[in-house]
Formats: C-alpha cells, structure tokens, sequence
C-alpha cells in the first residue's frame, strides 16, 4: 500500500508506464523528489527491480551489463549526477551500448539553492560532450512522446539517449516543510 | 607507511590462478577489470562468455550487477585488480543490497597499481577488501591465501549461493601482457549472440 499523502503527478504516472510498456527491466537511481512516484510504481512491480545506488555511475555500468545479458535497463538521477557519470560514459560509446537516462533537472529555474547551479547548467553540455542525445521535456504535455521517443530510439535504435525533465516542469522545490 | 604482512607473504602466481579457476568454472559469464586482470583472462583462453574492460575504471562490480540480475541462472564471475575494484568500492554495497545470488567477485590483490608502475594501493596502505566486503552485507566474503583454497572458491562460485568477493593474494610479478580484442562492439556483440540475443 502506498500510504504517502503525495499526490499522484500525472506526468510521473506516465513515465512509469512508458518505461514498463518499453520491457525495462533494471531500474537504477539515486533518488530526487521528482523521481519518486517512479521508483515507488517500480518497487511495487513484481517484473521491475529498482536499484539504489551510491553513485551514479555505477547506473551507467549496470545498465550496459543488463544489455550483455538481454535485459533494458534505465538510470533516474538528478543534474548533479550527470558529473559523476563523464568518464564512465565512455563505456557506452566503446561498445555502442544503448543507453536511457531520465534526469530530473536542478539550477536552471527559480533555483533557491545556488550549489546545484555550476552542475545543473552544465549538464546538457556534459551529455552532449560524451555524445549522448539530448532531449528537453517542459511542460506535462510533452512527456509521453519524449519518453517513448527515447525508449524507441536507445533499445531499438542502440543510441544514448537522456530525457530531461526540466525545473519547471517539476515545480518549485519547498523548502520549509508543513 | 610499511606495506602490509598479507602483501609481503604472497605466494599466488596470477596467471595460474585465473586459468585454473575459469576451468573450474566453465559456465560462467565473465567480465574482467581493466589491466592486468583483462590480460589473465585472455592469457587463460579467449571465450565469447568473456568481457574484457579496456576501461570503465570502477565499473567492473556494477556492470556484473546488472548482468547477474539478467541471467540468473548462471554463474556471473568478476575478475578485476585492487585497484579497480577500489574505485568502484561504493558498488559493494550497491551489488550486496540486491542480493544476487550469481555475482561473484575475485579481486587479484597484490596491494599496487600494477599497469602505470606498481604505486603501492590502499590494501597495502590498511584497507582490508575482504572485510569492506562483510561490511557492505556481501553474504561471503574471504582471503584467499594458497592456490589449495581454489576447489572451494570455485564451488561456491558455481553453486549461485550467494554474492561473493574472494581478496586473492598474488604476488607482484610483472608478467608480459596477452592483449585481446579492444573492439567494444565486438565484445559486445559476440557476448550477446552466445547467449542467444540478436546484436
């Protein structure tokens, strides 16, 4: 039972059925508020397996090890990983691993916290200097397509794709609590 | 800092090892860590149920993580340096909280970063792998100490009881590189297709 008092974000609900309907499998993350509706849905799916990680590197690495054993794997992190990820990124390049990540953006919109912006700003170009496609998800409306669109291409294409889900799409963050 | 005793008392010959312990485990799926590990698998028989890592520093305990959850039903063996495996140190505690039942990680420990000069590492600085590995909840863990301890190694490797890191004490020796393919792709591929996926 999912006894939190969240709310169910329709777009979130999206992401979830479109990463089970893509056949994923490994579901690897370290945590933000805007992926928790995925990893909850995940952690309740009896076909799914969600993997918490201490860096989010290790998600690259897994998810290319799934690929070798004939499962789709997908990696949830926030901007601020994407910098712990560079190097490991190579991995999927010298191999042509396909690769999915969903990357919950932090320091580009009405950002209180002015440490996640170097990183936050930085993570598109972070993506694009390692050669993985990027795609913008902005409002709720876009998400479905933009998921799909890089499910498709990642596991059938054999591309690195990551979507990311902007600030604003995912709202402004709270910072004192009820 | 002096090098430590398990360093110094060494008496495990790489090579050897890694040959004789792929030849008890003949089902497993193999991925090895970059350096000399790559070349003492290679060195031991070329196989498409080996990957061998040019790179990913780090990354071998992750990348057999989400190999073992894929393939259950067999054996899933990392073959990897201290140094390698050092790096990737928070993977421990990744790969132990899914339990998996199939990953077994063999660190080939002789306490130096053996492909850029022999700079001592931290396992002859104080750390013990072995037990990291306990701490992190990696259900067996252990030393291994004499090539007599192998059998049993290889047992449990292939019985899928649980995940397992074996800290393998070698000794230093510079031996000459067996180099295999470094076409990704084609590691990649031949892997897949001997596992019946389409590339």
């Amino acid at each position: 039972m999912n006894t939190s008092t969240t709310p169910v974000i329709p777009w979130q609900e999206t992401i979830f059925t479109t990463l089970k309907q893509g056949g994923i499998q490994q579901v690897a993350y370290v945590p933000d508020a805007g992926h928790a509706h995925v990893i909850r849905r995940v952690q309740a799916d009896p076909d799914m397996r969600d993997i918490v990680l201490t860096t989010e590197e290790e998600g690259v690495a897994l998810a290319a090890g799934a690929w070798l054993g004939g499962q789709r794997a997908a990696l949830l992190m926030q901007s601020s990983g994407v910098g712990n990820c560079v190097n490991m990124f190579s991995l999927l390049r010298s191999c042509r691993f396909p690769f999915l990540t969903l990357v919950t953006m932090r320091g580009e919109y009405a950002e209180f916290n002015n440490w996640q912006c170097p990183m936050g700003q930085a993570t598109q170009g972070a993506l694009e200097l390692m050669g993985i496609t990027v795609l913008r998800a902005s409002t709720p409306e876009e998400v479905e397509d933009l998921v799909g669109a890089a499910v498709d291409a990642a596991f059938e294409g054999g591309q690195q794709v990551a979507v990311l889900l902007s600030q604003r799409l995912i709202g402004r963050k709270k910072w004192i609590r009820q | 800092m002096s090098t430590s005793p398990a360093i110094t008392k060494a008496t495990i010959e790489r090579r050897a090892f890694v040959a004789d312990l792929l030849k008890a485990c003949p089902q497993a799926l193999v991925i090895t860590g970059l350096g000399s590990p790559t070349y003492d698998v290679f060195a031991a028989g070329d196989s498409a149920n080996h990957f061998y890592l040019w790179g990913a520093m780090g990354g071998t305990t992750a990348m057999g993580l989400g190999l073992a959850l894929a393939q259950p039903e067999r054996p899933v063996l990392i073959v990897t340096g201290d140094g390698e495996q050092l790096m990737g140190m928070g993977s421990l505690a990744t790969a132990a909280a899914q339990q998996p039942q199939n990953l077994s990680i063999v660190v080939l420990d002789n306490g130096h970063f053996g492909e850029t000069g022999m700079q001592r590492s931290h396992t002859s600085l104080g750390t013990r792998l072995a037990d990291v590995a306990k701490a992190c909840g990696v259900s067996h863990a252990q030393e291994v100490f004499s090539e007599n301890e192998l059998p049993a190694l290889a047992q449990r490797i292939n019985a899928r009881s649980g995940m397992l890191l074996a800290q393998v004490h070698i000794r230093q020796d510079e031996i000459p590189r067996v180099l295999p393919s470094r076409d990704g792709v084609y590691l990649k591929n031949r892997f897949r297709e001997a596992l019946g996926f389409p590339c």
